[in-house]
């Protein structure tokens, strides 16, 4: 619903929903069992071409599970999965091709210089060229993009965290995906790095890459996102834009206003309705009139802490915050 | 669809080059390689020119040849075991996995890499030694021969064997624990003396290993005829040399890519974080 600046050719096509090759991901009923435990419980939701989407949830709510089950290094238990298409347990190298994993790198390839590394990994993508996405991503352009231009000839060992994030996301992008899984990206980056890094993910985008990202923060998922996932309780319990979501949730947004010289403060969970009362009452008595609407994170706050407090069941909370949006 | 696990492949060669002028770039490796040195010509300096009995040969001439072949068997299969681990902790065989047919360019690397180490690491105590023995590469052409079947044949029997081991493993400290046996392996292998020295029973258990056929078939190029003598059967034993050695390496080579690509099913971001997880808790 927001990511409607994909393909105009492939739009085009006759019909009501989008065509076919619009969908990237497509999970439905997923569920993942570890021994007696249920991680995933019934996860259902969908990406289309150029969308960024960003799961949230707390940790050991199956974040990473979900991702490593599309990028096919993990068994799923039960429920239809397809990534571009196919099914990522039974993905083959030509589909892996089309796919960047941006890994939380620890300390590989250390002895390997940025450039020579680079270099080698794009490599294995050139077989899988076509004369719509050329692959690999030129070398030395991919380093200016990810801004490791003086780093180029450095060791890997010796490159700070924030450069080295930076040649995690090269090394995601370097074979041109269409789809980019990014787990935790920006962890123990700093603000500027983190700015420059949102930067290359816009692009990507923009350029029609599907991105799918975790994240912790909260102000970087508002920023980035098309559609914001909340995983929660092994199931999908948020779905849509951030300024969706809130509505949905029902986070209550806060008014605060002056009276006679009196600070007030009430939160509601209809700030208009409220406030043409309070004029209607009060007239020109009211000033400093403030109303801060729910920000994303009163949102996840309000649906995680419902679920866990288990004034909404899992089921409730999948029909009453997700259904709605697909 | 065969045409990019070539391309792969030939990718892999690259990168075992690569990685070849890194080890041999790095400080702490080359150290590596010289301690190595070093600690194969010490023993030939204590026992010098000492003859060995009944085979026409000293001592230190026995022994390098025979090192050399442990040399071999121990890179072969421990340092491609360490490696593997290694790489799997620190998430390099992940990365390998999230290209396309990363992990044919990774397999190709390895052995290239380990290969060449292996070489090299053989290379340096005999440019030594062979100055401090004598009656050590003096044949002629045709023992010398043996070498260009015994050294591949080696590392068939002994790279894809560590390549199990090393994916077998949990981590690349289980490694460090396995180099007691191995030691202990190396001692009744007929390294630093004859095996014929030894009861039987442990003559039976060297022989089982690629360590003494290695040693064997090292001191059969090296030497002259006369040290035969001090070989089991005074025979160089080439037939059993290549039956052993060759039994090694078809057994590794069929374990080893279903191991392989157990293990490397396995890898995940989730399973490497708790690896890191748990190597950091160590550490601390």
């Amino acid at each position: 619903m927001t990511a409607d600046h994909a393909i105009p050719a492939a739009g085009a096509r006759a019909g009501g929903g989008p065509p076919e090759s619009d969908t990237v991901i497509d999970v439905r009923d997923l569920r993942m069992r570890y021994r007696t435990q249920d991680v995933l419980r019934g996860v259902e939701f969908t990406a289309r071409r150029g969308e960024v989407l960003v799961l949230l949830g707390p940790n050991g709510a199956g974040k990473t599970t979900t991702i490593e089950v599309l990028e096919g290094f993990r068994m799923r238990s039960a429920g239809d999965v397809a990534v571009l298409g196919t099914d990522p347990a039974h993905g083959d190298e030509r589909w892996r091709a089309r796919l960047g994993i941006v890994l939380q790198s620890w300390r590989d390839h250390g002895k390997w210089r940025v450039r020579e590394l680079l270099e080698h990994l794009g490599a294995y993508y050139a077989p899988y060229s076509t004369d719509l996405v050329r692959r690999p991503w030129d070398t030395d352009e991919l380093i200016a993009a990810v801004g490791l231009a003086e780093q180029a000839h450095k060791r890997v060992a010796t490159l700070s965290g924030g450069q080295r994030r930076r040649l995690d996301v090269a090394v995601g992008i370097v074979g041109r995906p269409e789809l980019l899984f990014l787990d935790e990206p920006t962890a123990g980056l700093d603000p500027e790095a983190r700015n420059e890094f949102h930067g290359l993910v816009r692009g990507l985008a923009d350029e029609n890459t599907t991105v799918l990202m975790t994240t912790h923060d909260l102000a970087e998922a508002e920023k980035l996102a098309d559609r914001i996932l909340i995983l929660a309780g092994g199931r999908i319990v948020g779905d849509g834009p951030a300024a969706e979501l809130s509505r949905q949730a029902s986070a209550e947004a806060t008014v605060r206003w002056t009276r006679d010289g009196k600070p007030f403060e009430q939160a509601t969970a209809e700030p208009t309705r409220f406030v043409r009362r309070l004029f209607e009452e009060h007239g020109d008595a009211i000033s400093g009139l403030e109303v801060r609407r729910a920000s994303l994170e009163d949102t996840y706050l309000t649906m995680v802490r419902e679920l866990e407090a288990g004034h909404v069941t899992g089921e409730q909370a999948a029909h009453a915050f997700g259904e709605g949006t697909r | 669809m065969n045409n990019p696990v070539w391309y792969a492949a030939r990718t892999g060669l690259r990168r075992g080059w690569t990685e070849l002028k890194q080890t041999f770039t790095s400080g702490q490796d080359v150290f590596g390689y010289v301690l190595w040195t070093v600690l194969l010509i010490v023993p030939l300096f204590l026992v010098g020119d000492e003859a060995l009995e009944g085979a026409g040969i000293s001592a230190g001439a026995f022994m390098l040849p025979s090192m050399l072949g442990m040399t071999l068997a121990f890179t072969g299969m421990m340092t491609t075991a360490q490696l593997l681990a290694t790489e799997r902790e620190d998430g390099t065989l992940l990365r390998a996995k999230a290209v396309p047919h990363g992990m044919v360019g990774h397999l190709v690397g390895k052995v290239v890499m380990v290969s060449g180490t292996a070489l090299v690491s053989m290379a340096l105590p005999f440019a030594v030694g062979v100055f401090m023995v004598d009656g050590v590469a003096q044949r002629g052409g045709g023992a010398l021969l043996t070498l260009v079947w015994v050294v591949p044949l080696g590392l068939l029997a002994t790279l894809p064997a560590g390549a199990v081991i090393g994916s077998l493993v949990t981590s690349p400290r289980t490694i460090g624990l396995l180099m007691l046996p191995v030691m202990g392996l190396v001692v009744i292998s007929g390294i630093y003396f004859p095996l014929t020295e030894l009861p039987e029973w442990l003559q039976l258990v060297a022989q089982v290993f690629p360590v003494y056929w290695l040693g064997l078939g090292l001191r059969a190029a090296l030497l002259p005829d006369v040290a035969v003598a001090a070989e089991i059967g005074e025979s160089w034993r080439y037939l059993e040399t290549v039956g052993v050695l060759g039994a090694w390496a078809v057994a590794g080579l069929l374990l080893a890519p279903p191991v392989l690509r157990r293990m490397a099913r396995r890898e995940s971001g989730a399973a490497m974080a708790e690896r890191h997880r748990k190597a950091m808790q160590r550490v601390v």
